[in-house]
């Protein structure tokens, strides 16, 4: 890999594997020189710190605090939307355009179909996603994973043709928000938003929603409307995100790690609040450590859920969908 | 019913703290110093530029149920704190205080009763509990007004006046948005009509769940209805607004609302207009 992108939190874990590399390559150049238990008191070493290596990873990445899940949400070596699309589905026709306005990148759609040569499992869905770039250039083409109005429509599109076709639906949300700007709010942000809301609890066929790095905020629900709710293990899905929130609580954007906190935003937060079904693990250290075995996880997941979805009737997953959507919330009654 | 009541005269204590102090109040709009009477008999509204003052439900209810008489329901809802929130302030303390403060229990409050002699139901928002900001508490209650409207074959008025979402219930208030959305499906599948009144503001995650989704959708005068607010929309293009954004003419213009009614002209307009959507059987 080129430039492998480190994060704060990250740099004494790969200070320490710098280290190790520096004496492993100190000893492969010069055993043959050195007296033999020279070398081996090298090898000894290096031994003693690959196992501090180890532990260092293991106590990095297993307590992560929100805020540096958020951080691994937004890596930039993650993958995205097409990366799933490409690694878990094959014959993936994408469609264009909400037949109103304009086609918007910032989300990505089409049929594809999910096959498990082993299972013999073989399903043709439509698969909807957020899309982020991963550079300047396809960051503006993507316009940063933030849609348009547009956006909400074209996939509001596909998701009436998944249903008149009879296919489930899959949704990949990653999102920093719906885009917020003149042209969004001319052509109503709020509304397209809100109709996916509306229609997405009507679908007759399996709905399946993955937050896979970033759910913010009512840009992500405008696709997270769904029977199955799932969550990667170090995305994010909150009401806001932890810097707005620190600017409007706290009145400055120095509190990010706190809100997080506060807002209790990552996967086992909201599987504990009931409001995801399932997480899907990551490897250690990120998805983008192993992009591959991350979405051969992802993968077997959406095969088990699809399998169980697919014999309910409409009325049944429309039922229980709204059912699933009503019982959320807490509050007191009194009397 | 024994719990049949007048919503009036148990409201004269909140009224105070939600109008003007004195017999006098000035025109945000346009400045005119206008006396208290005047004003109540305007429907807060002022008699010289129109401007629409922010009003609290039960005005709302006063002004749209026949002789003001209603029934009030689902008043015993309290925001729990499912996150033990806290930002500069507990969230427990927060609602308790506003509570104290205020007199108002929160966001919304749901009442049914007779418009021009037909059932209505209506959920009214409050931007006096904190900045009407919908959590599990609004969330449900605007659910149950709909279930309450199959329950009488009634329409539904949704009157809308929030900042948006309550940060300090996290996923839990962005759930509402389809919690709220998703048992709207309901009422339109009985083809009862579902009517969005959007007052200033109407912004966030209420503009963009069930505000929007009304039959029809009605707003006051210059009321703001977004989704973005407008300093973070500067912040992100980095330029000025054009004037009148994301006001209620703005988006009678392009197409998002169906009418701007003044407020004296409210309960008129919405009873003859229902009482051509009612589906014959
Ligand atoms: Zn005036």
């Amino acid at each position: 890999m080129a430039t492998k992108v480190v994060l704060d939190f990250e740099k004494p874990l790969v200070e320490l594997e710098a280290k190790l590399g520096e004496m492993r390559h100190c000893l492969r150049s010069s055993s043959r020189e050195q007296a033999p238990n020279e070398a081996e008191a090298l090898q000894n070493e290096i031994g003693t710190l690959e196992k501090k290596v180890e532990a260092l990873r293991q106590s990095i990445y297993k307590n992560l605090t929100r805020w540096q899940k958020v951080q691994l949400a937004r890596h930039p070596e993650r993958p995205y939307t097409l990366d799933y699309i490409y690694m878990i589905t094959c014959d993936f026709v994408e469609l264009a355009g909400d037949r109103h306005f304009s086609d918007d990148k910032a989300i990505v759609g089409g049929f594809a179909r999910i096959e498990d040569r082993v299972s013999g499992f073989s399903q043709p869905v439509m698969v909807i996603g957020h899309q982020k770039g991963r550079d300047t250039k396809s960051n503006l083409y993507r316009n940063f994973g933030m849609a348009q109005p547009e956006g909400y429509r074209k996939a509001l599109r596909l998701m009436k043709l998944a249903e008149k076709f009879r296919k489930p639906i899959i949704t990949l949300i990653d999102t920093p928000g719906a885009f917020p700007g003149i042209e969004a709010e001319e052509r109503g942000q709020a509304e397209a938003i809100a109709r996916n809301l509306y229609e997405m609890a009507k679908l007759t066929v399996p709905v399946i929603c993955v937050i896979i790095g970033e759910g913010a905020s009512g840009g992500a629900i405008g696709l997270g409307v769904g029977d199955r709710i799932l969550m990667a293990e170090n995305s994010w899905y909150s009401v806001i995100s932890p810097e707005s929130c620190s600017s409007i609580l706290w009145r400055s954007w120095n509190y990010k790690e706190q809100a997080a906190e506060a807002l209790q935003l990552t996967a086992p937060d909201l599987l504990s609040q009931g409001i995801i079904d399932r997480i899907v693990p990551e490897p250690m250290g990120g998805a983008h450590t192993a992009p591959e075995a991350m979405a051969g996880t992802l993968k077997g997941i959406l095969i088990e859920e699809l399998s169980a979805l697919l014999p309910l009737s409409s009325e049944e997953l429309v039922n229980s969908r709204i059912e699933k959507f009503s019982s959320m919330g807490v509050w007191n009654e009194e009397g | 019913m024994a719990w049949f009541k007048r919503v009036t005269p148990s409201i004269r204590t909140t009224d105070k703290r939600d109008t003007p102090e004195g017999l006098w109040a000035k025109c945000d709009s346009c400045g005119a110093m206008l006396h208290k009477k005047q004003l109540e008999d305007n429907l807060f509204t002022c008699p010289q530029c129109a401007h629409h003052f922010r009003i609290a439900p039960y005005k709302y209810f006063s002004l749209l149920f026949d002789e003001g008489e209603c029934t009030e329901f689902d008043q015993n809802l309290r925001a729990a704190d499912p996150l033990s929130f806290t930002d500069t302030k507990h969230y427990p303390d927060r609602v308790h205080d506003t509570i104290e403060k205020s007199g108002k229990t929160e966001a919304v409050r749901n009442a049914y009763g007779k418009c021009e002699g037909a059932d209505l139901v209506v959920s009214a928002m409050d931007f006096g509990f904190i900045g009407g900001s919908m959590g599990s508490v609004v969330g449900e209650k605007i659910a149950r007004a709909a279930d309450r409207a199959i329950q009488l074959d009634a329409p539904l008025l949704v009157i809308s006046q929030s900042g948006g979402a309550r940060m300090m219930e996290g996923a839990f208030s962005l759930m509402q948005m389809a919690k709220t959305a998703a048992r709207l499906t309901r009422l339109g599948e009985k083809k009862l009509p579902f009517i969005s009144l959007m007052t200033d503001p109407t912004m966030g995650g209420i503009s963009a769940s069930f505000a929007m989704l009304g039959d029809l959708n009605i707003s006051e005068p210059k009321a703001l209805i977004g989704f973005a607010g407008p300093r973070v929309i500067r912040d992100t293009i980095k330029r000025d607004l054009p004037e009148g954004f994301q006001r209620a003419e703005f988006l009678l213009e392009h197409g998002f609302v169906d009418m701007i009614v003044h407020r004296k002209e409210l309960k008129q307009r919405l009873a003859k207009t229902l009482a051509m959507m009612r589906v014959e059987v």
